[in-house]
């Protein structure tokens, strides 16, 4: 059982997808105009990528290589029709106000990352693991984002009026742009503690792709990303064709 | 036309997709160092997006959502269907570019596998069907949206050329200030949200 809490471990802390790895910025961003609706996208997506890991662990054998990507999205974008309709039957204010963004759970890089790099490799159990891991830190991650953006944009913490009545909210942080500095001011602080630790002499968490897209094992469906240098991303391209 | 009209201005600026809508971020951040790039993929961008909401209008049409074929029943395939569709439709994009016209895909070949999983391209296919559009309302609403793209992608592009001689504190360099830019912009952006 030790593997499975490590990954565990790992999905929560070490590769936290949101704080450390910045995989799934579209959610991210869009979702989390309050608590509630981070929960709702974080837990939809464990969701999805628990089930995925589970099935593509078990088909690993199965699927040839040349064909896996499309096979993996057929899997995924199976559950996630399923999760689709399941919060339209049974959550539709959640569904409404996650619209969009729940079946664009597909294209989330977490997800086929994680098939990826993990569950294609590994076996069911520890794959399983790995989602439910990944999928909480992702939840952890667009929750505390969320409660950031409720608390200063209405002065509320799920819905519950926190602030004293004096508190003008601030209502640009449940609009657009606030989602922006909210992560913009998020990333900072990791590089804060990033630098602090270089400083230090300690060994610095290598954050998901920061070599670049060539190294990286979900490059073909990551579609480009905020760390590396896009020359990077354009020379591994070219050398490809 | 009026109406037409008035869903490409609402896809292009009110609507902005990167800037309102929070989709395409990734390429937005990770290709837009300098111009000539970004131009280069939001070009790859407009191309793929008004084809494939030609090509998935036509696919919900006629089959997904053909009152004949079950009932319409078939819609609640969209997600499957639209996914493998934009991502075989990618690559024959690419095929077709590399045979045919060598110039346009020395301009935006290195941009178009990037594209497979831009959620804007399948971000459109959906919003055109749950808005209900027509095929041609569909493919102006496709081209809008990829236009706002490029208009995002290539100002956010100008302005880091610009940030890259500034003198940022340590922590802000990289991807925090490109994030606060964006954030600027998003709100620039909402002085549009009166046009319609």
């Amino acid at each position: 059982m030790s593997r499975c809490t490590e990954r565990i471990f790992n999905g929560l802390v070490k590769e936290n997808p949101t704080f450390v790895l910045m995989l799934g910025m579209c959610p991210t961003l869009a979702v989390t105009t309050s608590a509630i609706n981070g929960i709702g996208m974080g837990l939809s997506t464990t969701a999805v990528l628990i089930m995925s890991n589970m099935l593509i662990s078990m088909l690993r054998k199965i699927i040839p290589d040349s064909v896996r990507m499309p096979a993996f999205i057929v899997v995924v974008a199976s559950f996630v029709t399923i999760v689709d309709f399941l919060l339209e039957g049974f959550a539709p204010d959640l569904y409404s106000s996650l619209g969009l963004y729940i079946p664009l759970i597909v294209v989330n890089c977490i997800i086929l990352g994680r098939a990826e790099s993990y569950a294609s490799k590994n076996p069911v159990l520890p794959s399983v693991f790995d989602g439910v891991g990944m999928g909480l830190g992702f939840t952890i991650g667009l929750t505390s984002i969320g409660i950031v953006r409720e608390l200063i944009g209405a002065g509320q913490i799920f819905g519950f009026q926190v602030m004293p009545d004096s508190y003008e909210p601030l209502t640009i942080f449940i609009l657009a742009p606030g989602a922006f500095f909210v992560l913009a001011c998020l990333v900072a602080l990791q590089n804060k503690v990033k630098n602090n630790l270089a400083r230090k002499g300690k060994k610095v968490p290598a954050a998901g792709c920061e070599e670049g897209c060539s190294s990286c094992a979900s490059r073909g469906i990551c579609g480009g990303h905020p760390t590396p240098p896009a020359e990077d991303e354009n020379k591994s391209e070219k050398e490809e064709a | 036309m009026q109406e037409l009209l008035l869903i490409a201005v609402g896809s292009a600026f009110v609507n902005n997709v990167v800037l309102s809508q929070f989709l395409g971020i990734c390429p937005f951040l990770g290709v837009s160092k300098n111009v000539k790039t970004a131009a280069g993929m939001g070009g790859a961008v407009v191309f793929v997006i008004t084809i494939s909401s030609f090509v998935t209008g036509l696919i919900y049409k006629y089959i997904l959502g053909n009152p004949n074929i079950m009932g319409g029943e078939l819609a609640y395939l969209n997600t499957i269907v639209f996914i493998l569709v934009i991502a075989a439709l990618v690559q024959f994009v690419e095929m077709f570019l590399k045979k045919a016209m060598p110039p346009l895909y020395s301009a935006l070949g290195v941009y178009l596998p990037l594209i497979t999983t831009n959620c804007a391209v399948l971000g459109v296919a959906l919003t055109n069907v749950q808005e209900g559009y027509g095929l041609l309302e569909g493919v102006v609403n496709g081209f809008a949206t990829a236009a706002g793209f490029l208009v995002s992608i290539v100002l956010m592009a100008g302005i880091r050329e610009k940030i890259e001689h500034n003198d940022i504190t340590e922590s802000f360099q990289g991807t925090p200030i490109v994030l606060v830019t964006a954030g600027l912009m998003a709100i620039a952006f909402f002085g549009f949200s009166g046009l319609i």
